[in-house]
């Protein structure tokens, strides 16, 4: 039987296993619509209150979960809209299909109106996409978008579909199962067996995960290689939530604004091992003093990455949970004890240089706050900047999976839709960490949360400035505080409660105890207006450019 | 170290795969001598040939950004003593009086051809390796060179090897 476009796009999202769309409506994506509307019962749509929050829900979905998330919008400035949504997926890598409607092919390449080259605006931030001009190979592109998307390092796919090919009539036979993905590249034996010969001849092994530890499901094999040789573990900024944070081999989160220890072990190790992560500017600092005194392995799903940031003595390439399985089979079992009493100093020495004003409702203190009214399968997501920072350094994260950034793009404005799409997908609490510059970016989201009465707390660190920012001008430009002043008259709780949410303001950890407590009670959207002075800073902090040696670790 | 590669790239031959490439190389700082393409022995591939300077590490970037390129079904890096190498060329040259005669000389020495003749202009057309075609332009330029088009390299390697797409 012949079907429409329209149709075949929702039945295929259906085959692939998607259950929950996210989107909003217009010109170009009626039919679509309307099919959405006729099959409510097998597949839902979140309508968001702009298309970007669609994107960064779905993204959010994806990263909650593992499985691909999907957004859906018109042409034109709908599909724009996604943009920086499907660019922060790309950065971060995770696995997301992107709809569009597009104006008729007839009408392509006129300036129509509403009418974008969606197809050549993502092609530098999708790892693939598409634009269907005939209906008869719209299912068959959808299935290779989805197949795209969660093959070996995930990333965003876009799949542009003009409105005659939504309406054009063509047959359908669903397929019985989704897509498998292409099959996982592995790491040749020869490359291991050098791993092996490296690690064993190294006295400070140092391993530095990032988010491929999670994508690639491999925390166990972390551990259990780093138990096997006697190293500590380090993270970048997309590896948190990979390794307990409570686990004693974990230092935590290193780079520009990472743990004292973290950093500085890595610095003093003679071999760093990469798994699963891509030596970001914001991870190394300067990348020619970065290396210098180690030898790096670097393990990654994607060959591209080996020496493209850092060059490295050992590239492997292949899937990261089977190559550390295989090594750790590999290498002798030993033991590093001057090196262990070293991270132990290290460890000992971060502690010594946090500075605390008992009682202060500071930034980590509110983290802490936060973290012992939750639980260990709540879900946390973050906006970006200094929050951001200490949230991450701060949070004891327990699961994969429940830490939610925007760690490679950056993007504020990222966490209530990643927040809602996380908290769609797992039905779990969430808890956005956000600031007064990054809520005040797609604060509209409230709306989308109230109305599907997510179990949402927003927790605002309210500062009234754009603190990162203003950090960087306190340090680097003679305080000179260009824009990013707020001093805005934004009543939160009152922005809360005409959204229909709950608002409350808190300025004591008293009040903070007691505001996160009923919040995550709440089950429903609640907004938590925290103050925070404008002159806390996030520390360490390697300075843009700058190396361990430039660490700054106190400002008077 | 800079040195002189072509790389062989067997791309799916269908709409935008140019942009893709080109963007690829744009975004990532690669930067490209020449670059041609072409249709296959079979419809569903194009082939594309770059030609690029740059050591070994710039070449293993540059193919590990390809492969990831989903209608990047091969790449291969020629080894230049064992390819055959062309490049063609077109250039028209200013016909006088004075000038003729050491053009057709020229042309003739160059086992070049003369595809159009008018009372003021002559057109070449020479196929070689760069260094040849480099020489023909540079002789050609005291006559007036009045404009010219370059194809870029196009290459195969000698034997019965080919390129396949291996995804």
């Amino acid at each position: 039987m012949k079907i429409s476009g329209a149709k075949i796009v929702v039945e295929t999202l259906i085959e692939q296993g998607c259950d929950t769309v996210f989107g909003y409506p217009g010109g170009q994506v009626i039919n679509l619509f309307d099919e959405l509307y006729l099959n409510s019962d097998r597949i839902r749509h979140i309508l968001t209150a702009h298309e970007q929050g669609a994107s960064h829900a779905a993204d959010g979905y994806a990263r909650a979960t593992g499985k691909v998330g999907v957004c859906i919008a018109t042409s034109g400035p709908g599909a724009t809209n996604l943009v920086t949504g499907i660019a922060t997926s790309y950065l971060d890598s995770t696995p997301l299909v992107a709809i569009t409607g597009n104006v008729p092919c007839s009408l392509i390449g006129r300036d129509s109106f509403q009418e974008v080259d969606i197809v050549g605006v993502t092609m530098p931030i999708t790892k693939h996409n598409f634009v269907v001009k005939d209906v008869k190979e719209l299912a068959d592109t959808i299935r290779l978008a989805f197949k795209i998307a969660k093959s070996g390092r995930p990333g965003p796919v876009l799949v542009d579909i003009p409105k005659d090919v939504q309406c054009a009539l063509c047959d359908f036979e669903a397929k019985p199962a989704p897509v498998v993905p292409y099959p996982l590249s592995f790491a040749g034996e020869d490359d291991l067996k050098r791993a092996a010969e490296m690690i064993n001849a190294s006295q400070r092994p140092y391993i530095y995960i990032g988010g491929g530890i999670i994508a690639g499901k491999a925390s166990d094999e972390v551990l259990a290689l780093a138990e096997k040789i006697d190293a500590p573990i380090g993270s970048s900024l997309m590896g948190l939530s990979a390794i307990p944070s409570d686990n004693k081999r974990f230092l935590g989160m290193q780079g520009m604004h990472g743990h004292y220890a973290s950093s500085i072990a890595e610095d003093e190790a003679d071999l760093v091992i990469a798994c699963g992560a891509r030596f970001s500017d914001r991870a190394t600092g300067d990348k020619n003093r970065f290396s210098k005194n180690f030898k790096i392995i670097h393990i990654d799903i994607d060959g591209a990455e080996l020496s493209k940031n850092i060059r490295v003595e050992l590239g492997i390439s292949g899937d990261i949970r089977d190559a550390l399985a295989r090594l750790a089979a590999m290498v002798q079992e030993t033991k590093h004890d001057s090196w262990s009493a070293r991270i132990e100093e290290l460890r000992a020495e971060e502690n010594r240089r946090i500075k605390r004003v008992p009682d202060k409702l500071d930034p980590y203190r509110i983290v802490d706050i936060a973290a012992e009214a939750a639980d260990e399968d709540t879900l946390i997501a973050t906006d970006v900047g200094q929050h951001q920072m200490w949230a991450a350094q701060r949070y004891p994260l327990v699961k994969p999976r429940t830490f939610l950034t925007s760690g490679g793009l950056g993007t504020m404005g990222f966490g209530m839709g990643a927040a809602i799409g996380a908290s769609v997908a797992t039905g779990k609490k969430t808890i956005l960490f956000t600031g007064d510059g990054s809520f005040g970016m797609n604060l509209n989201e409230l709306a989308t949360a109230v109305t599907l009465n997510s179990p949402l707390v927003i927790l605002i660190m309210n500062n009234g400035v754009l603190g990162m920012v203003r950090q960087w001008q306190t340090l680097f430009f003679d305080k000179h505080y260009s824009n990013t002043t707020l001093d805005r008259k934004t009543d939160f709780v009152k922005v809360a409660e005409a959204f229909g949410a709950k608002g409350v303001r808190v300025f004591t950890a008293d009040e903070l105890k007691s505001a996160m407590k009923d919040a995550l009670a709440a089950g429903s959207p609640v907004v938590i207006d925290c103050a925070v002075d404008c002159d806390e800073f996030v520390l360490p902090m390697l300075p843009p450019g700058g190396s361990i040696d430039d660490i700054i670790t106190e400002i008077n | 170290m800079n040195k002189k590669f072509i790389i062989a790239v067997l791309v799916s031959n269908i709409s935008g795969v140019l942009s893709r490439v080109s963007g690829m190389f744009t975004r990532r700082g690669f930067n490209i001598d020449s670059l041609t393409v072409g249709e296959t022995e079979s419809s569903d591939f194009s082939r594309i040939t770059i030609a690029f300077r740059g050591d070994d590490y710039m070449k293993d970037q540059l193919i590990g950004q390809l492969n990831k390129l989903h209608d990047v079904k091969e790449v291969q890096v020629l080894d230049s003593s064992d390819s055959v190498i062309r490049e063609l060329v077109l250039i028209k040259v200013r016909n006088t009086a004075e000038s003729r005669q050491d053009v057709m000389t020229a042309v003739e020495i160059f086992r070049s051809k003369i595809i159009d003749y008018s009372p003021t202009a002559l057109c070449c057309e020479l196929t070689g390796d760069s260094s040849k075609i480099n020489a023909f332009i540079e002789l050609l330029k005291p006559y007036g060179i009045i404009e010219m088009c370059r194809t870029g390299l196009v290459a195969l390697e000698r034997g019965e090897n080919s390129l396949k797409p291996v995804k």
